[in-house]
């Protein structure tokens, strides 16, 4: 475990970047990948060799969306707990949004997260940047010192900019500094104070509801303004049929938008809250089985490009009250791969798709060295068994906060090492 | 009506005796009050018997049993009926049987949530061993010294006859 | 839903929502009702069933006229009275709900009659109380209020006998009103002819039509051979969100007058559950004209409560014979 040189024996490489499927040996030393084959190139003495017969040896995954909570929230979670929880689930690069507390808006909270990530030892921490100051939607953040401080996109997470001058100017500058603008589509007013999708299931609850136009007026506004101003955008994770749409005509138009879905909206509706389950309180809210459909349409046709946790994690307190006063979110890192999985049966996907959507895509969206088995680079590297039967349980998830409505579901395929830089961080037991 | 012989024989018995304990002119001051259902069937008997002048009072007991919570609640019940004014009377309580005494308590609780009767005088047709409380009549057709597993019961209204079962466990 | 309502033998063992439950409960509920009507309009006035129990008011959002019916229920069941009311602060101030529910559990009640200004919190308590305790919901948000709906369908029994032939009509702030929803779900439960919603469409909730009933934004067609017409009252702060122009305005186009009657059936009843707005949502002369049971509705509610509580606290069975 501590000798630098290993060898992965047997297992079935899947390396959807490099168009790989087969059963072969991958060869690691010094943090990087040196070879692949059935025998270990010349001079190569392994310190360890991990049996990988039955198992998928694939890059280690790139999860879009994941809030550590750390700075401001530690009572929800820290850099070490959450990367940590990410790398036993088999992710070895996360993208965190710029929402902390202090935010992402200036070099030394931006270098402050890296360097306890990297302290930390456990996944990549790779930070977006505020679109504005404080994300308050008036002052541009510095956008060109916190890319040079290790951010890799902007976004204004969840705070809407009302002003549309503001808005346009701070995406042209985003352009200009080839920065990627990560978007939540939703409107300021509508749905404002809206905890459900607007429809049957909010009318019958009594709770107050967030329209679907909510979503499609802010995507409509967004596509105007990206035609302007030419900034690269990623939709964070749509939630109506209509929005996708919209997105998928301005693909095929030529613009330069990407969109991601979580996990769960390929799986619960807003039928999941007929019981007041605050478990599945989430944001965008979870909307119609015509809706989850089309998503899992969009999944297929390439329109949504990539599978994300969209990991919120959260103290018992936050989801333990009357619906509308918990905090929406999931504790999700450990479902992203189990759910995954699954569709390779619901949708009749092959596993390269699947796996496409949770290493190579993600890595392209966020531009970094990721995503990859590829000789010379990191040997960021997930090892699984994709027959191992098993349960979600709170005593098995590996985040510090379990508020999860898959509690309880029974799961095929499951993490067995993890290797970051080439050193084994996760082994299950 | 159809009334058997020894359910006769006991009426007759019971109406000698209130007749006995109280004169003409004190049983015109006499309210008679008959618990359901049984009881309202002794009563009504008694009454006509007896020639009361006060109207017949009906006492429901199912609001102040005792074994509620086990028992539940009959959506149907109906209600106790109580025509006049019993502060200060003299009351004949009547019921079919006295076994355990906690029909019996009830209706004592009931009947001082209208307010305060000078006396009351429990009058049963069949008095049986069982007690569980320490209530006695002051009037009773016959006593009845029963095994465990039987079960004394008046059946009616039309034919009004008295029975003792042999309850198969 | 997960119907924590009934226990495993389908007895009533909290009352949470209308929603759930079935034809013969809600009719057991009106006949239980019933019997506790003459009681009280008798001397005694008392039925101690529940006698040594005790019975929480946990009102989070205030409100004396149910509190004071629930309370007078209690009292006639000979239960022991406890009144909490907690503004919603307080608990934001630190305290979790779930704390102070176990705070309160600590001393050793029975049942709690919840009100909340937010949906789904009766449900909330009833899942995460010890199980011994029961939980009757005094409205919940934009949920339900079951017992008003109980007390409604009691008058309208009292008034018009079997529901099957009736056209009954709604009319208010559907969107916001606890009280229509349970309402909806009682009359089509019961078996109502039709079951109608009048109001603008800002008042209206989208995919009202699921739940069983028709859309009316024209008061007129709405009234027209109505068998009962209910109004809602409506709030001052709709005026605020934008959601209507003005009271004159409302009143103008929706509220109940005597010419806006006319339409009904002749022996349509004016029912309204409380407190109402005069020249708002109802003419002075409607709600104290001969076709208003409002009055009637107030003193059906306390028997109807009682009977709830009491179906709770021992579960409904056939009458044994005591020896």
């Amino acid at each position: 475990m501590s000798g630098s040189a290993l060898s992965i024996l047997g297992g079935r490489v899947i390396d959807p970047a490099n168009q790989k499927d087969e059963i072969t040996n991958v060869y690691v030393d010094e943090g990087e990948i040196v070879a692949f084959g059935d025998e270990p190139p010349e001079d190569f003495r392994a310190d360890w060799k991990i049996d990988a017969k039955g198992h998928i040896v694939c890059p280690g995954l790139v999860d879009l969306s994941v809030r550590l909570r750390e700075p401001g929230a530690e009572h929800k979670g820290t850099i070490l707990s959450e990367t940590r929880a990410a790398a036993n689930n088999g992710i070895t690069s996360l993208c965190c949004p710029p929402d902390t507390d202090p935010v992402i808006d200036t070099p030394a909270v931006a270098e402050l997260l890296q360097h306890r990530a990297k302290k930390a030892g456990m996944a990549k921490v790779y930070p977006l940047a505020a679109l504005t100051q404080n994300l308050a939607g008036q002052q541009l953040a510095e956008m060109g010192d916190l890319k040079e401080a290790g951010c890799i996109g902007v976004s204004n997470a969840f705070h809407t900019i009302e002003n549309t001058e503001i808005l346009r100017h701070a995406m042209e500058y985003a352009a200009s500094c080839h920065l990627t603008l990560y978007v939540h589509a939703q409107d300021p007013w509508l749905g404002r104070d809206g905890c459900a999708h607007e429809g049957m299931v909010s009318t019958r609850l009594g709770l107050p509801g967030i329209p679907e136009t909510a979503e499609t007026i802010a995507v409509a506004r967004y596509l105007l303004l990206i035609e302007l101003t030419g900034v690269r955008t990623h939709f964070c994770r749509l939630s109506s049929a209509r929005a996708v749409d919209m997105v998928r005509q301005a693909q095929k138009q030529g613009l330069p938008v990407t969109l991601d879905v979580a996990a769960h909206q390929l799986f619960l509706t807003d039928m999941d809250i007929l019981d007041y389950n605050s478990q599945c309180h989430v944001m965008p809210p979870l909307r119609t089985q015509r809706d989850k459909e089309a998503l899992r349409q969009a999944l297929l046709d390439g329109t949504i490009s990539t599978i994300c946790s969209d990991h919120q994690p959260h103290e018992d307190d936050a989801k333990l009250r009357p619906f509308a006063m918990t905090s929406p979110g999931l504790s999700s890192l450990d479902t992203l791969l189990p759910l995954s999985l699954r569709l390779t049966e619901e949708l009749n996907l092959d596993l390269n798709t699947v796996l496409n959507l949770l290493t190579y895509k993600p890595a392209q969206i966020l531009e970094i060295d990721a995503g990859t088995l590829t000789v010379g680079q990191a040997a960021d590297i997930c090892i699984f068994n994709p027959d191992k039967e098993w349960c979600l349980e709170e005593s098995n998830m590996h985040s510090a906060r379990y508020n999860s409505p898959f509690i309880g579901w029974g799961f095929k395929g499951r993490v067995t090492y993890t290797l970051i830089n080439g050193k084994v961080v996760y082994m299950r037991c | 009506m159809v009334i058997e012989k020894n359910v006769e024989i006991l009426l007759a018995s019971i109406a000698n005796q209130i007749k006995q304990q109280y004169g003409a002119k004190t049983r015109e001051q006499l309210f008679m009050i008959g618990i359901h259902t049984g009881g309202v069937w002794v009563a009504e008997q008694l009454h006509q018997m007896l020639e009361l002048t006060s109207p017949l009072g009906k006492l429901n007991i199912a609001f102040y049993r005792d074994d509620f919570t086990r028992i539940g609640l009959h959506p149907h019940v109906q209600p106790s009926n109580l025509p006049i004014d019993i502060n200060d009377r003299k009351i004949i309580l009547v019921d079919d049987v006295l076994h355990t005494g906690r029909t019996v308590r009830a209706a004592l609780n009931e009947i001082f949530d209208y307010g305060r009767p000078a006396s009351i005088d429990l009058t049963v047709l069949v008095q049986r061993n069982g007690r569980e409380l320490p209530i006695q009549p002051t009037f009773f057709g016959c006593a009845l010294h029963l095994n465990k597993n039987e079960h004394v019961k008046l059946s009616g209204p039309d034919p009004l006859s008295l029975d003792v079962y042999n309850k198969k466990t | 839903m997960k119907n924590i309502q009934l226990d495993s033998q389908g007895r009533l063992k909290h009352f949470l929502s209308i929603e759930g439950l079935n034809r013969g409960l809600l009719v057991d509920i009106l006949d239980t009702a019933a019997s506790f009507v003459t009681i009280s309009e008798k001397s005694s006035k008392k039925a101690p069933l529940l006698r040594g129990k005790t019975i929480v008011n946990l009102f989070f959002e205030p409100s004396t006229r149910t509190r004071t019916t629930f309370e007078l229920a209690a009292k006639r069941l000979a239960a022991d009275v406890l009144n909490i009311n907690i503004s919603t602060s307080a608990t934001t101030k630190g305290e979790t709900l779930i704390d102070m529910l176990h705070n309160i559990e600590a001393m050793h009640c029975d049942m709690f009659v919840v009100r909340h200004d937010q949906s789904g919190a009766a449900h909330f308590i009833a899942s995460h109380t010890s199980p011994n305790i029961s939980v009757i919901n005094a409205g919940d948000g934009w949920h339900e209020h079951p017992t008003q709906a109980m007390l409604d369908m009691y008058t309208i029994r009292q008034y018009k006998g079997d529901f099957a032939k009736l056209r009954v009509a709604i009319v208010g702030d559907i969107l916001h009103s606890r009280v229509a929803r349970s309402q909806i779900h009682a009359l089509t439960t019961l078996g109502a002819s039709e079951v109608r919603v009048v109001a603008p469409k800002t008042l209206i909730p989208l995919g009202v039509e699921s739940l069983g009933v028709h859309v009316f934004n024209q008061l007129e067609e709405g009234l027209r051979d109505v068998d009962v017409v209910i109004m809602l009252r409506l709030q001052k702060e709709r005026m605020q969100s934008a959601l209507l122009p003005s009271q004159h305005e409302y009143f103008q186009f929706y509220g109940l007058t005597e010419s806006a009657l006319e339409v009904a059936h002749p022996d349509a009843i004016v029912m309204h559950p409380g407190p109402i707005n005069r020249g708002v949502e109802i003419d002075s002369h409607v709600a104290d004209g001969k076709r208003s049971v409002i009055l009637q509705q107030v003193s059906n509610g306390i028997a109807v409560r009682m009977a709830i509580m009491a179906m709770i606290a021992g579960r409904i069975t056939d009458q044994k014979e005591m020896h």
